[in-house]
C-alpha cells in the first residue's frame, strides 16, 4: 500500500523543515543545529548528500528554494534573527567526483528585531523576490534587481501587521486578472486583535501593499497557511492549520469601476473545516496540482484531504510513525497498516476470499 | 466519521511525537519534529522517510495497461460526432470490448506471474491485483451490457448470460474435467457440471454432457431421453431471427408448461437430480437458491432466475429483480459488499452512483477515467456542473492525468489526456509540464516541443531560461547561447555575448563556432548579440583572405555603432594587420573614417584605473595606429589617384 524509505539526516538536532526544490531532484533540510543540507537523487533513485554547511547562529526555522530560472538558489530563515541567501558555485572537477557541491552565501539580511519565522521566494514572474516574516510582527519583500548578481537585495517592502507572524504565502497565480496578493498567518495569543491571517495586495497605483483582508473567524493562533495552486479559477483557495484545518474560498468581488483604488474586496466562504486532529495543526500544505491537502498536527499524524467532484472533503489517508526507533536499513519498507478498517474493500466472487487491498491502480499524488 | 486505517511509518514518532512533512513527485517526506520548539533535545540522530504508495511489483504489468488504453482513449476521443448514432453505438461497444480485453490481458499475464513465482508473499500481491482487475472487468462488462449496448428485451438477457458464463469459469475446467474422466457419469463432480450448465442456460452442452450417463443405464433411458427433449426445446430468443419477442414469448409460455407437467406427473421421480433439474428449468426458486454453492453469487442467480422465469425481461424492470434476487441469495444476516452495491446501481440504471461508488470504492482513478470517458461520449451523463464548471467526466480524467505526471517515463501519456479536456485541461498541463524534471537536453527539447505544438510560450520561455542558465553554470557558452536563443530572452543574451567577448580576450579565439556562423535573424536578439555575430562574421572574413569585405565589416561596427566603445580599441588593433597588408584595402575616404574613430576614442576620458604600465601600451597601441593609418592614407591617395593604364 504505503512504502517508506528511510534516509538517515545525520542532523545534530531537530529538523525544522524540508523543502523539494522545483523538479523535485534536490532537496533542503535545516535543523536546530544550525545548519542546513543539500541533497541530490542519482540516476539510481537515491538520495546523496552532497553539501552541508553552517548557516545561521541559531536554530534554522526554514529553508526554501528559489526558481531554478534564477539557478541554484536556497533561502534560509532563523532564530538568530536573520535570513540568508545562498547561491551554489560550480566547483573543481574533483568536487564533482566525490559528488560534493559548495554553497556561499550571498547576503544577510539582517533588518529583524526578532526570530524570523518564515522565508519564501514570491511567484517567479514577480522577479527574484524574497519574503520574511517575523515574530516582530513585520513582513519584508526585498528584490534583487539584477537577478546575475544576488548579493545586491534591497528592502522594497515592509509590511507591518502587528501581530506576530508565524507563517505567509503567496498566492502563485500568474494571472493579470488580479494583483500579488500574500497572505501572512500569525500565532500571536493577543486577543485585542483577533483575526489572525491578514490578506495583502499589492496596489499599481500606490506601488504598495495594503490590507486586503482579515479573516475575523480566525481566531486561534495560526501555524501554517498556505495559497493552493490556481488551475484557472475565479477565486483564491488558502488552506489554514490552525486549531484544525480549514480551507477558506476567497471570492473577488466585482469593482465598481469609479472606485479602482483600494484593494479588491473579497467574499470569504469556508470551504471545509476538519478538527480530526482533534488538537492543534501545524502545517498544511498543497500537492502540485491541489487535488491533495496534506495536514500535520499534534497527535502525531499526517493527513491527507481530498475533494470530490461535488466538493464534498474527506480525508483519504493517515500516515503516523509507529514509534519504534529508527531501523537505518534505508530499505523500502511497506508500512503496516491499524485501526478499524475501511468498510470499503471489494471481494470477488468466492473465488478469493480474501480482503482486498488498494489497488496500486492509484497514485500518489 | 468512520477512521480510516493509519498508516505507520517504521522509525518515526520514537523521539518526537511531531510529524513534518513536504511534497515531492508523487511521494510524500515525512520527518520527526517538534512543532512546539520547546522541550527536549532530539536524542538521537534523525532521519527523513520518503513515502509513496507502492509500485513495485506489478507496474511493468500495468504500465502495459496504462499505455494500452491510452492509445484507446486517444482513438475514442477522434470519433467524429456528425456520425449518425446507430453506427456510432457499434463503434462505442468495440471500443468498450476494446477496454477490456487489455484489462483481461493484464490478468492474466498477472495471475502467471502469482502462480510462477516462489514468494508467498509476491503472490499474493499479484494475486490482489488479479482481483481488482477481475471486479473492474466485470463492473465494466455489465456497464457495457445495460448502459452502451443498451440491449432491449429479448437481447438483454442473452448478454447478461454471456456475462454471467465470462466470469463464471470454473465451470469449463470442471465439464472437462469429467468428460475427460474414465467413466464420467460415475465422477463426483458429474451433477454439479450437469447443473451448473443447465444453470447457465448451456442446454446444448448440459446434453452432451448427459448423455454420458444415458448410454449407461438401459433401463431408465427413456428418462434421460424425456429430459433431453425438455432441454432440447427449451426456447433461446434469437435477436437476429424474423421471430417476434411476442412470438418467442408465446413459444416459451409452452415449453414451460410442458416442463411443469413434467413436475405435476412425477415424471423425473425416479432420478432426484433429474428432478431438481426440471425444477430449475422451471424457475422454482427454492430449488435455484438450493444451488447457492454452484452459483456461488447474486447475480448469477439473478440471471438464471430471469432465464427460468422472465426470459423477455425489460430492461426497467430489471433492477426488481436484482434486489429480490441480492436479498433471497445473501439472505437476512449477510450485508452486500461495496461489489455487490455496485453492480445494483449498475441494474437500476443508476450511473452516476457507479462511477461514485466505484470511486470511492477501488480508490481508482483509471477504470473510472476510462469508463466514464466512454460513456460520456454516449452520451449517457448528465453534467453535473461543478462550482467550477467543469463536468465529471473532465474531473475524473483530470485526476488520472495528474496521477501519471508524476511518473517517470507515462507522464507522455498524461498529455493526450489533458488535450482533450476543454476547461481545465490546458492550466492543468501549464502547470504540470514545467515541472519535468529535465535530466538531459533531450528531454528537455521533448518537453519543449510539447509546450510549442500548443503554444505554451511562457512554458517555453520557462524551460529554456532554465536550460540556459543550466549550461551558464557550467560554463558551456554555446549552450546556453542557443538556448538563451530559444527563450527570446535579450537580457540574457546581452550577458552571455559579454562572456564570449570576454572569453575572446582571454583566449585569443572563440568557441562555438558552427553557433556563431549561424546565428542568423537570431543575432538581433539584443545589440552585444548581434555585434558578437558580426565580429566572428569579420574574424571569418579575414580567415577567408576576403580583405576588403571584412575591412568594410569592421568599419561599420564602428560608425554604425554597434560595437560598444569599450572594444574599439580592439577592433581597430584588428585592422592593423588589414593596414599593414602589402596592397592597400581601406580606401581613402575609409581611413579618414578610421582615423576619426581613434582620435574620438582618445578624446573621451582617461581610464583613471589604468596603471601606469597600461597607460604606455595604450599610447603605445594609439602610436602605432597613427602610424600606420597614416601610412595607408598615403598609399591609398597615390592608388586612387593613379591612373590605370
Amino acid at each position: 500500500m504505503f512504502v517508506a524509505k528511510s534516509i538517515a539526516a545525520d542532523h545534530k538536532d531537530l529538523i525544522h523543515d524540508v523543502s523539494y526544490d522545483f523538479h523535485g531532484r534536490r532537496m533542503a533540510t535545516c535543523s536546530s543545529d544550525q545548519s542546513v543540507k543539500v541533497w541530490d537523487k542519482g540516476d539510481d533513485g537515491e538520495w546523496h548528500c552532497t553539501a552541508s554547511w553552517k548557516t545561521h547562529s541559531g536554530s534554522v526555522w526554514r529553508v526554501t528554494w528559489a526558481h531554478p530560472e534564477f539557478g541554484q538558489v536556497l533561502a534560509s530563515c532563523s532564530f538568530d534573527r536573520t535570513a540568508a541567501v545562498w547561491e551554489e558555485i560550480v566547483g573543481e572537477s574533483n568536487d564533482k567526483q566525490r559528488g560534493q557541491s559548495h554553497w556561499i552565501k550571498r547576503t544577510t539580511l539582517v533588518d529583524s528585531r526578532t526570530s524570523v519565522t518564515d522565508v519564501k521566494f514570491a511567484p517567479k514572474h514577480m522577479g527574484l523576490m524574497l519574503t520574511t516574516c517575523s515574530a516582530d510582527g513585520v513582513v519584508r519583500i526585498y528584490e534583487a534587481p539584477d537577478v546575475m548578481n544576488l548579493s545586491q537585495w534591497s528592502l522594497q517592502h515592509e509590511i507591518s501587521c502587528k501581530l506576530s507572524c508565524s507563517c505567509i504565502s503567496w498566492n502563485p497565480s500568474s494571472s493579470r486578472a488580479h494583483p500579488p496578493m500574500i497572505a501572512v498567518g500569525s500565532d500571536d495569543s493577543n486577543i485585542t486583535y483577533s483575526g489572525k491571517v491578514q490578506i495583502y495586495e499589492y496596489n499599481e497605483n500606490t506601488r504598495k501593499y495594503a490590507k486586503a483582508e482579515t479573516l475575523m473567524t480566525v481566531t486561534d493562533p495560526v501555524h501554517d497557511i498556505t495559497f493552493a495552486p490556481n488551475l484557472g479559477r475565479s477565486f483564491h483557495v488558502l488552506a489554514i492549520a490552525t486549531k484544525d484545518v480549514r480551507i477558506f474560498k476567497l471570492i473577488p468581488m466585482r469593482r465598481e469601476s469609479a472606485n479602482s483604488s483600494g484593494p479588491t474586496k473579497f467574499e470569504v466562504q469556508v470551504m471545509a473545516q476538519f478538527d480530526s486532529h482533534n488538537s492543534q495543526v501545524w502545517r498544511v500544505s498543497w500537492n502540485i496540482t491541489s487535488t491533495l491537502l496534506a495536514s500535520s498536527g499534534d497527535d502525531g499524524c499526517v493527513r491527507l484531504w481530498k475533494a470530490n467532484y461535488m466538493d464534498n472533503w474527506k480525508c483519504t489517508g493517515i500516515l503516523r510513525g509507529d514509534g519504534s526507533p529508527v531501523n537505518g536499513s534505508g530499505h523500502a519498507a511497506a508500512l503496516s497498516a491499524v485501526g478499524v478498517p475501511v468498510a470499503a474493500q471489494m471481494v470477488v466472487g468466492a473465488a478469493s476470499a480474501g480482503r482486498l487491498k488498494h489497488s496500486m491502480l492509484q497514485y500518489f499524488y | 466519521m468512520e477512521e480510516l486505517q493509519q498508516n505507520l511509518i517504521p522509525g518515526a514518532g520514537f523521539y518526537q511525537k511531531h510529524l513534518g512533512f513536504e511534497w515531492g513527485p508523487g511521494d510524500l517526506i515525512v520527518y520527526e519534529t517538534n512543532y512546539k520548539l520547546q522541550g527536549p533535545r532530539s536524542a538521537g540522530s534523525p532521519s527523513v522517510h520518503i513515502v509513496r504508495r507502492d509500485e513495485d511489483i506489478c507496474s511493468p504489468i500495468l504500465r502495459k495497461l496504462f499505455s494500452e488504453s491510452h492509445l484507446i482513449f486517444v482513438g475514442l476521443q477522434k470519433i467524429k460526432e456528425d456520425v449518425p448514432s446507430k453506427n456510432k453505438k457499434s463503434q462505442f461497444v468495440s471500443i468498450s470490448k476494446n477496454y477490456r480485453s487489455v484489462i483481461r490481458a493484464c490478468m492474466e499475464e498477472l495471475q502467471q506471474n502469482a502462480v510462477s513465482t516462489q514468494s508467498g508473499s509476491l503472490a499474493s500481491q499479484y494475486g490482489d491485483q488479479v482481483s481488482i482487475l477481475l471486479a473492474i472487468e466485470l463492473i465494466w462488462n455489465l456497464c457495457e451490457v445495460l448502459f452502451i449496448d443498451a440491449a432491449p428485451a429479448g437481447s438483454l438477457l442473452l448478454q447478461l448470460l454471456d456475462w454471467v458464463r465470462l466470469h463464471k469459469s470454473d465451470v469449463d475446467a470442471k465439464a472437462r474435467e469429467v468428460l475427460q474422466s474414465d467413466s464420467p457419469a460415475q465422477h463426483q463432480s458429474y451433477w454439479d457440471v450437469v447443473i451448473s450448465l443447465v444453470l447457465q442456460g448451456r442446454t446444448d452442452e448440459a446434453r452432451q454432457v448427459l448423455s454420458k450417463q444415458a448410454s449407461l443405464r438401459a433401463e431408465s433411458s427413456s428418462v434421460f431421453k424425456r429430459m433431453d427433449g425438455l432441454l432440447q426445446t427449451m426456447p433461446i430468443f434469437n435477436p437476429t431471427g424474423t421471430q417476434t419477442l411476442t412470438e418467442f414469448e408465446v413459444k416459451w409460455r409452452h415449453w414451460h408448461e410442458e416442463c411443469d407437467r413434467c413436475l405435476q406427473d412425477n415424471t423425473f421421480a425416479s432420478n432426484r437430480h433429474l428432478e431438481t433439474i426440471c425444477k430449475i428449468l422451471v424457475g422454482d426458486e427454492d430449488t435455484l437458491l438450493e444451488q447457492k454453492e454452484l452459483l456461488s453469487t447474486w447475480y448469477h442467480f439473478l440471471v438464471t432466475r430471469l432465464l427460468f422465469t422472465h426470459p423477455t425481461i425489460k430492461p426497467p424492470d430489471l433492477h426488481y429483480y436484482a434486489q429480490s434476487s441480492m436479498n433471497m441469495f445473501l439472505g437476512p444476516r449477510a450485508s452486500p459488499e461495496p461489489l455487490d452495491i455496485i453492480l445494483l446501481s449498475a441494474f437500476e440504471f443508476d450511473l452516476h452512483q457507479v462511477i461514485k461508488d466505484c470511486s470511492i470504492a477501488l480508490n481508482n482513478w483509471w477504470f473510472v477515467a476510462h469508463l466514464t470517458d466512454l460513456l460520456d461520449h454516449c452520451k449517457l451523463l448528465q453534467s453535473h456542473n461543478l462550482h467550477f464548471g467543469s463536468n465529471l467526466r473532465e474531473f475524473l480524467v483530470l485526476e488520472y492525468a495528474s496521477g501519471l505526471f508524476t511518473h517517470h517515463s507515462l507522464w507522455q501519456l498524461a498529455v493526450d489526456y489533458f488535450d482533450h479536456c476543454p476547461e481545465f485541461g490546458r492550466v492543468y498541463l501549464e502547470l504540470q509540464i514545467e515541472r519535468v524534471p529535465l535530466d538531459t537536453e533531450r528531454k528537455a527539447i521533448k518537453v519543449l516541443r510539447i509546450c510549442e505544438d500548443r503554444q505554451m510560450s511562457e512554458q517555453v520561455r520557462s524551460i529554456c531560461k532554465i536550460m540556459a542558465k543550466r549550461a551558464l553554470r557550467n560554463n558551456r557558452l554555446g549552450s546556453a547561447l542557443s538556448w538563451t536563443i530559444r527563450a527570446k530572452d535579450a537580457a540574457f543574451a546581452t550577458l552571455i555575448s559579454e562572456r564570449f567577448l570576454q572569453d575572446y580576450s582571454n583566449k585569443g579565439s572563440f568557441t562555438d563556432l558552427d553557433l556563431l556562423d549561424n546565428l542568423g535573424p537570431a543575432m538581433l536578439l539584443s545589440d552585444s548579440l548581434t555585434f558578437l555575430g558580426k565580429y566572428r562574421e569579420f574574424h571569418r572574413l579575414y580567415g577567408e583572405k576576403r580583405f576588403s569585405e571584412a575591412a568594410r565589416l569592421l568599419l561599420s561596427l564602428m560608425t554604425a555603432k554597434i560595437a560598444p566603445r569599450s572594444l574599439w580599441m580592439t577592433l581597430l588593433t584588428d585592422a592593423l594587420p588589414l593596414l599593414e597588408q602589402k596592397e592597400v584595402i581601406f580606401s581613402v575616404d575609409q581611413t579618414y573614417e578610421l582615423m576619426s574613430c581613434l582620435e574620438e576614442l582618445n578624446s573621451g576620458t582617461k581610464h583613471s584605473n589604468l596603471t601606469d604600465q597600461d597607460e604606455d601600451i595604450e599610447s603605445t597601441k594609439t602610436e602605432l595606429l597613427r602610424l600606420a593609418l597614416a601610412r595607408n592614407l598615403t598609399m591609398a591617395i597615390v592608388k586612387e589617384g593613379t591612373i590605370e593604364t
